[in-house]
């Protein structure tokens, strides 16, 4: 391999420098029937599972077909992204803040024609590769995070669990037959980089066993005031140990008020804390983000912990797939999942999915907690 | 012919969803090929060793990436996250695999002309894998080596014309919804707004000075479509101030069955027919629709929830005094529990022809505030739970107002000021004494 320079010369690096220019104008890529009718728009219609119409005030229509992806992907699958839009949407393609794909048509034809193209892309394994769907009342695709792909802090894989619920998911991606949209979404941590706390349906990477501590690096890999400042329940102490006869600066932790939040080994490397058994998932509902009749609203913790099995999570699966398909069988046309529960009642939630209530869902973390406590004696037997 | 042997991770091939394991080896394979003749800047198998690493993980039940190490460009104190591999000597092609964030188009609208581009450059100096895109909004490309970050850098900059997005304790990679470009609520253009805001800010978006990090989201009206109101330090939300204009006749065309009400969206399922009364009129949430015959509203009591108008598109339509709401502090869990973006400014105009002065004017305000008041590594979510939310109306410079709490405070744990009260605090006990005895 020879270094191929692209210009830049690292003994001036500040020679020819470019930067603080930003993204490029969004201007520049809109479709022309978008970019003609900006902000003129009238009306749409979700013609049928993945395909949406707008009609503009001026009469123009356009079309739009929507598939989803795993977010992950190569050059080589974007190319593949590149040459459909080529063909069939004048070289333009939007991504979805859900990481679904979107390519503007002219006519209701071509988007038909476009929808059986992108159903016929299959990967050599079976999967497809652009499946249609992800509008109305049904699941889209989910947000997640990195995972054991890329980050050093994870409880969990994102990339398999969501595709292993996509999987159980997948009819209600290309129907509309929910009674609302149901969103889920994926993150591997408490820093929910992809931050779930108010999906439909939370997937969430948790550690169970406090941090492990490396005494004889901690002192040259951290800085101890940073770790014991890092940790919020303050279960991290500075102290000192004495190995093979030597006395190492390192800390101590009170384990018993370790909330497993990985704060701290974020601010140092010496305090890993991933462990194959003790790692896995909670499963966290009844959230959303929309104004649309209630409020936006956090999820909540239904079931505390669910282990790992890859490669196909049998369980996360079984239990989510066991949710949505109590709450599609049980809410009210427009009613979110969480609005649901509410209606009927998280104790009867919980008998209607059949999933078992445990001290670990009753909140005890600080203020918060109160506010999730029944002060009332209007309960249901 | 696959570097390592992956049995788990094969079993994710097959199942109707799309498959990252099919994908990564599709590039495997590219790569090994090499039909265009590259010459590759890093490792031509790293995606076989990150499937072989990955494999590892779905084995061991951990992950095999070690904490990140400060990389970077020069100048920048964000835009690159650091990673290496932890067992570099069984996977070489991964041992450095550092991010690139880079910043993505506000709405995420491309020409296959861009696509390509960036595809080329991190064909020939990265792994050949990204995400499209971060949860953030930054177009992610997953894993280079150190000497590549500037030569990455240059051409994206030189070449693209586009900048590395945000990371560290900084403003985020500001993400918006398609807004005006192909939604009819959308009311303020929020992509422009937030192409704005992202230029105006480069400084704040690549050198590291806050407390900790600092994301705009901007959703063009309350459905929500980027959960501003859930992911962002400031959400921007679309709004309006007058009534919704209603078109009698579509609505009698929704009420006859002739339009399918939600635009389609629930189609898959026989709901019967459509019931204007059931559907809308008793689901307004300020109970302040009525029908009988013809839609009235009593726009005075709306809340602007947006479902009357998400069920019939065809026939109501936002109002005409538009502009947009500002919520403060949503966060994750990490510290102090999740947040939701608490209402500091009901209404404001979203102005282009003075450059958006009012919503920068409170940005600054905010931003001063926080940098003055904020602890290292706290949200602004926290610092304002912690000083209170009349310490960050105060400090934004804008009027208090009582849309901005749910109810009024449950105690009456008042701090007043010395200035609130007749006479100050300032007091004499000698003088007290005159009138009480020890
Ligand atoms: C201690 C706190 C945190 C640490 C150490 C941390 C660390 C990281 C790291 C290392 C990455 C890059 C992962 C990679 O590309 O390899 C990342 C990505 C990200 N983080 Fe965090 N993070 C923290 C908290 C948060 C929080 C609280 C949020 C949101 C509220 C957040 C949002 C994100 C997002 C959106 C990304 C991009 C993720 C993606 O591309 O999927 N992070 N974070
Ligand atoms: C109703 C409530 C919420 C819902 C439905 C919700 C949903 C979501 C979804 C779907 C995503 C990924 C979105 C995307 O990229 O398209 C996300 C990301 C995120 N959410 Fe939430 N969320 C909610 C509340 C919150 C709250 C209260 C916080 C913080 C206190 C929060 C923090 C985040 C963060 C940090 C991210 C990723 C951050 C980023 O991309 O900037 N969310 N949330
Ligand atoms: C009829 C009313 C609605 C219309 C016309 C509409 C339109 C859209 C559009 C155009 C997008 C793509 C936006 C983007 O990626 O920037 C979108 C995405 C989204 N919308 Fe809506 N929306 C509506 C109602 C809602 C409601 C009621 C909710 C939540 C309760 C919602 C939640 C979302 C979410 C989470 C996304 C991201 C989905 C994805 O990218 O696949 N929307 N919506
Ligand atoms: C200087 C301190 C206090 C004085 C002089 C005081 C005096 C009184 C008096 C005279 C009553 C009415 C009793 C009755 O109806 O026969 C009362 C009721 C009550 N006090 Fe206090 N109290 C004081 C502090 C507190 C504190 C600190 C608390 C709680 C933290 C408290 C809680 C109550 C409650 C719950 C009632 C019953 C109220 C009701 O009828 O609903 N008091 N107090
Ligand atoms: S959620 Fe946690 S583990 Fe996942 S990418 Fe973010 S920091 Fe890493
Ligand atoms: S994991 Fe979190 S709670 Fe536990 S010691 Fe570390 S910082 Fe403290
Ligand atoms: S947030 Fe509102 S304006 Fe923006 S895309 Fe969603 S529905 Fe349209
Ligand atoms: S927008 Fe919501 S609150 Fe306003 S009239 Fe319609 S349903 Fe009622």
């Amino acid at each position: 391999m020879a270094f191929i320079s692209s210009g830049y010369n690292p003994d001036k690096p500040m020679e020819g420098r470019v930067s603080d220019i930003g993204p490029r104008h969004f201007g520049e890529y809109l479709p022309p029937v978008i970019k003609e009718n900006f902000g003129k728009w009238d009306y749409h219609e979700i013609i049928e599972p993945g395909i949406l119409l707008h009609v503009a005030l001026s009469g123009d229509k356009t079309y739009t077909v929507r598939a989803g992806t795993a977010r992950l992907m190569s050059v080589t699958h974007i190319r593949e992204i590149c040459d459909i839009a080529d063909k069939f949407s004048g070289g333009y393609v939007r991504f979805t803040t859900r990481n679904n794909l979107e390519f503007q048509v002219e006519t209701e034809e071509a988007a038909k024609e476009l929808k059986a193209f992108l159903n016929d892309q299959k990967f050599p394994g079976g999967a497809y590769k652009f499946p249609v769907g992800g509008t109305g009342a049904g699941v889209t695709n989910i947000v997640h995070t990195q995972g054991w792909v890329h980050c050093h802090t994870p409880a969990t894989d994102a990339s398999g669990t969501v595709k292993a619920t996509m999987d159980v998911v997948f009819d209600d991606f290309t129907d509309m037959k929910l009674p609302a949209p149901v969103r889920i979404s994926m993150a591997c941590c408490l820093n929910m980089c992809g931050a779930v706390h108010c999906s439909d349906i939370a997937i969430l990477g948790i550690h169970r066993k406090p941090p492990l501590i490396d005494h004889k690096f901690l002192d040259n890999l951290c800085e101890i005031p940073l770790a014991v400042a890092a940790c919020p329940t303050g279960a991290v102490r500075p102290s000192k140990v004495e190995l093979d006869g030597e006395t190492y600066k390192t800390v101590a932790i009170k384990e018993e008020r370790c909330m497993f939040c990985g704060n701290c080994y974020t601010m140092c490397p010496s305090l890993p804390l991933s462990d194959g058994e003790g790692d896995g998932i909670a499963i966290m509902v009844g959230g959303k983000i929309s104004n649309r009749i209630t409020k936006p609203a956090f999820s909540k913790v239904v079931v505390p912990f669910v282990p790992n099995e890859p490669p196909r999570w049998p369980t996360l699966t079984k239990t989510i797939k066991k949710i949505l398909d109590t709450y599609a069988k049980d809410a009210n046309k427009y009613e979110r999942l969480g609005d649901w529960a509410n209606r009927i009642g998280w104790e009867r939630f919980f008998e209607k999915c059949d999933l078992p209530f445990s001290e670990h869902l009753i909140d005890d973390f600080r203020d918060p907690a109160y506010y999730t406590w029944r002060q009332t004696t209007q309960f249901k037997w | 012919m696959a570097k390592h042997k992956t049995p788990l991770l094969d079993q994710l091939e097959s199942g109707p969803w799309p498959s990252f394991v099919s994908d990564i080896k599709q590039e495997a394979d590219a790569r090994a090929k090499n039909e265009q003749g590259l010459d590759y800047q890093i490792p031509v198998d790293c995606p076989d060793d990150l499937l072989g690493v990955l494999e590892m993980s779905y084995t061991d039940g951990e992950t095999h990436w070690k904490h990140g190490g400060i990389v970077g460009v020069f100048g920048y104190g964000g835009g690159v996250i650091g990673r290496y591999c932890d067992q570099p000597q069984m996977f070489p092609g991964v041992a450095h695999f550092h991010t690139v964030r880079v910043a993505q188009p506000n709405g995420k609208w491309y020409n296959t002309e861009l696509l390509r581009n960036l595809v080329k450059i991190w064909d020939l100096r990265g792994s050949g894998l990204t995400n499209m895109h971060g949860a953030t909004g930054d177009i992610v490309f997953l894993g280079t080596t150190t000497p590549q970050l500037e030569e990455i850098f240059w051409e994206l900059t030189h070449d693209l014309e586009i900048d590395l997005g945000g990371s560290g304790s900084n403003l985020r990679t500001p993400a918006t919804c398609l807004g005006m470009s192909r939604c009819e609520y959308a009311c303020y253009d929020s992509q422009e707004l937030c192409y704005n805001l992202t230029q105006e800010y480069q400084d704040e978006l690549h050198r590291p000075a806050f407390p900790y990090k600092f994301k705009f989201k901007f959703d063009g009206c309350p459905n929500g479509c980027v959960a501003a109101i859930a992911r962002s330090d400031l959400s921007f939300i679309g709004t309006w101030k007058d009534e919704i204009k209603i078109n009698q006749e579509v609505v009698a065309a929704y009420v006859g069955g002739e339009i399918a009400p939600n635009a389609g969206a629930h189609a898959g399922r026989d709901w019967g027919a459509f019931d204007i009364q059931k559907e809308v009129v008793d689901l307004c949430p300020s109970k302040c629709i009525s029908y009988d015959g013809k839609l009235t509203i009593d726009n005075k009591e709306c809340v602007r929830c947006m479902h009357c108008i998400n069920t019939m598109p065809r026939a109501l339509k936002i109002g005409d005094e538009r502009g947009c709401s500002i919520l403060c502090g949503a966060k994750a869990p990490i510290l102090d529990g999740p947040q939701m973006g608490s209402l500091l400014v009901p209404f404001i105009e979203v102005n282009k022809d003075d450059d958006y002065q009012a919503i920068k004017d409170i940005v600054e305000n905010i931003w001063d505030w926080w940098m003055e008041e904020g602890k290292n590594r706290e949200r602004i979510g926290e610092t304002m739970k912690r000083l209170g939310m009349a310490a960050l109306i105060d400090a934004a410079g804008v009027p208090v107002d009582a849309r901005q709490v749910q109810e009024p405070r449950h105690n009456p744990y008042i701090f007043w000021k010395a200035e609130d009260v007749e006479g100050g605090w300032e007091r004499d006990i000698n003088d007290f004494r005159k009138r009480h005895q020890r």
